[in-house]
């Protein structure tokens, strides 16, 4: 049985991408017992191009810290969805923004949302990555979708408040319910 | 008792080790990979009474731990490859002065700028050699945060037990991965040995059998002279040839002396390995995983962790050799602690597995390459 999950969240820098990565990260490790290891790549600008965060989480000790074969994958610009659209297995769902990506063939399970356009009829863009995390956590919870390791919604809530400075908590909680209830 | 568990970076448990350990002065020049430990010692000093500063650049970071170190504190800085290069002339006086003292290197990819935010693994020797002259230097390498957190202990402790800088040769994968570390309170934490004879009798330069000088701080009633020149017992400076020799031998001594008290590996399946892999920080963990997976298909693979790079575990690397088969080096460079495996490996070949393209090497291509050596084997 695979015990290993391992999960990419892709976008462009400036997203917030590491962020939610902690926040899972952190969920996993400190309120589920589990083992997770959080890692990232970025370019030298502190906005604009390609970054991403990767998760691994497992019941075992984790050796290698990067992903090998994602079961999840997060893309919210066009270059991290062509990136990923036809290296994953059959079973790796592959999460995006309908507002942004072009969808092409996918390789494996392709599902989009209209996250930066639910960011910005609640606040604005800066919580497109609260909304993406909110829909991550209500795919994983539904009764169709089930990722091994994803943290609870529970976990994934109470880790969120601990990482959101308190002038942000409230927005940031009211995003990611939101983004919990769309798919 | 209870002990904080935390999901943190590898640079932030640098800064809670450090912290642990009794750091109380930072000195330095913000750079990528390595800036987390400068933000939150920014936070974190001031606000327990220790110091913080932000230098010009790498030269006076470096000046400045001198300084403290000699003042009586706890003192250490954190850089990556182009403020590394910076810090090698002061390092050299550290090592002349014998100023305590930890030296943080994040690795990043080079030459010079280089890719200033991606990994690499190049630093090895220039942690040994950088600085010049004949000198030994303790150098230790994590593979995890947890690691980050205990090796920082380590590292202060070897620093003031044995008078010397002490490299902390880190890498970005390991500087910005998170993890949950523990923030153990069970690694005893070590003080500078404080002179026990009158003040008017102290010599600064003296060493008993250990070849360690008792370390008096300025503003004590121990006044002393420190120099980079080459100087005798009293710290004036003594250009005879017997002195210099008396002196470089015993700078170098002092460490190689005590090198199973500095020496820490960690060994993985390495009893029946027919297929050895000796690695050391983020390869480490790929090689690990390249060891569950080639077992798995039943091939005999072990990896020697290497954390105390320098001194090198010549010892350790000589007695696994000698039972493999094949020792394999996964290292992001183009070939560095491989050399001194070559050295020890007693006549059981050794194949590099290189990687400078600023991605981490993969299980993968571990695997791969074993699987072809063994058969040519």
């Amino acid at each position: 049985m695979k015990t290993r999950t391992e999960i990419v969240l892709a976008g462009v820098g400036g997203q917030g991408l590491i962020l939610i990565g902690k926040i899972i990260g952190e969920a996993a490790a400190l309120y589920e017992g589990k083992n997770a290891v959080q890692t990232q790549s970025y370019g030298v600008a502190s906005r604009g191009g390609f970054s991403k965060s990767e998760l691994v989480i497992s019941d075992e000790e984790i050796a290698y810290p990067e992903v090998m074969e994602p079961d999840l994958v997060l893309a919210l610009s066009q270059q991290s969805y062509d990136m990923y659209r036809n290296k994953i297995g059959k079973n790796c769902l592959l999460i995006f923004d309908s507002d942004t990506v072009d969808s092409g063939e996918c390789s494996g399970k392709a599902m989009g949302y209209p996250m930066t356009s639910a960011a910005v009829e609640l606040h604005s863009l800066k919580n497109l990555n609260m909304i993406a995390l909110g829909i991550l956590s209500g795919l994983t919870t539904s009764r169709d979708i089930f990722i091994t390791g994803f943290p609870s919604y529970d976990s994934i809530r109470k880790s969120l408040e601990q990482n959101s400075p308190s002038q942000y908590r409230h927005q940031n909680l009211e995003a990611f319910e939101h983004g919990f209830k769309l798919p | 008792m209870t002990q904080e568990i935390k999901f943190l970076q590898g640079n932030e448990a640098c800064l809670e080790g450090a912290l642990k350990a009794g750091a109380r002065f930072y000195a330095g020049y913000p750079i990528t990979p390595s800036s987390e430990i400068a933000e939150m010692a920014s936070q974190r000093l001031p606000a327990i009474g220790g110091v913080f500063i932000q230098m010009e650049d790498e030269l006076g970071s470096m000046a400045a731990l001198v300084g403290a170190s000699m003042a009586g504190a706890k003192a250490f800085t954190a850089t990556s490859g182009p403020g590394f290069s910076l810090m090698q002339e002061n390092l050299g006086l550290a090592i002349m002065t014998e100023a305590p003292c930890v030296v943080i290197n994040v690795q990043r990819s080079g030459p010079s700028t280089g890719l200033a935010t991606k990994p690499a693994q190049a630093d090895v020797m220039q942690a040994r050699w950088g600085t010049h002259g004949d000198h030994a230097i303790i150098t230790l390498c994590p593979t995890s945060v947890q690691e980050c957190y205990d090796l920082m202990i380590y590292a202060f402790n070897f620093s003031e037990r044995f008078r010397t800088p002490v490299i902390f040769l880190s890498d970005e994968i390991v500087g910005h991965m998170r993890e949950k570390v523990v923030l153990r309170d069970d690694i005893p934490v070590v003080d500078r040995a404080f002179p026990q004879c009158e003040p008017n009798q102290y010599k600064p330069y003296k060493a008993g059998d250990d070849k360690v000088p008792p370390m008096a701080y300025f503003g004590s009633e121990f006044i002393f002279h420190a120099s980079s020149s080459m100087h005798d017992e009293t710290g004036y400076p003594n250009n005879t040839s017997q002195n210099a020799d008396k002196v470089i031998r015993r700078l170098y001594e002092k460490i190689y002396d005590h090198r199973d008290e500095i020496s820490i590996t960690k060994e993985f399946e390495t009893e029946d390995a027919d297929v050895l892999f000796i690695s050391f920080g983020a390869a480490a963990r790929s090689a690990r995983e390249a060891v569950k997976m080639l077992r798995s298909g039943s091939i005999k693979a072990g990896l020697l962790q290497i954390n105390t790079i320098w001194p090198f575990p010549d010892e350790k690397v000589k007695r696994l050799a000698l039972r493999a088969k094949v020792v394999l080096v996964p290292e992001m460079n183009l070939g560095q602690i491989i050399n001194e495996v070559i050295k020890f490996s007693c006549g059981t070949p050794v194949f590099g597995i290189n990687k400078v393209d600023s991605t981490i090497i993969t299980p993968l291509e571990i695997v791969n390459k074993a699987k072809e050596v063994l058969q040519n084997a």
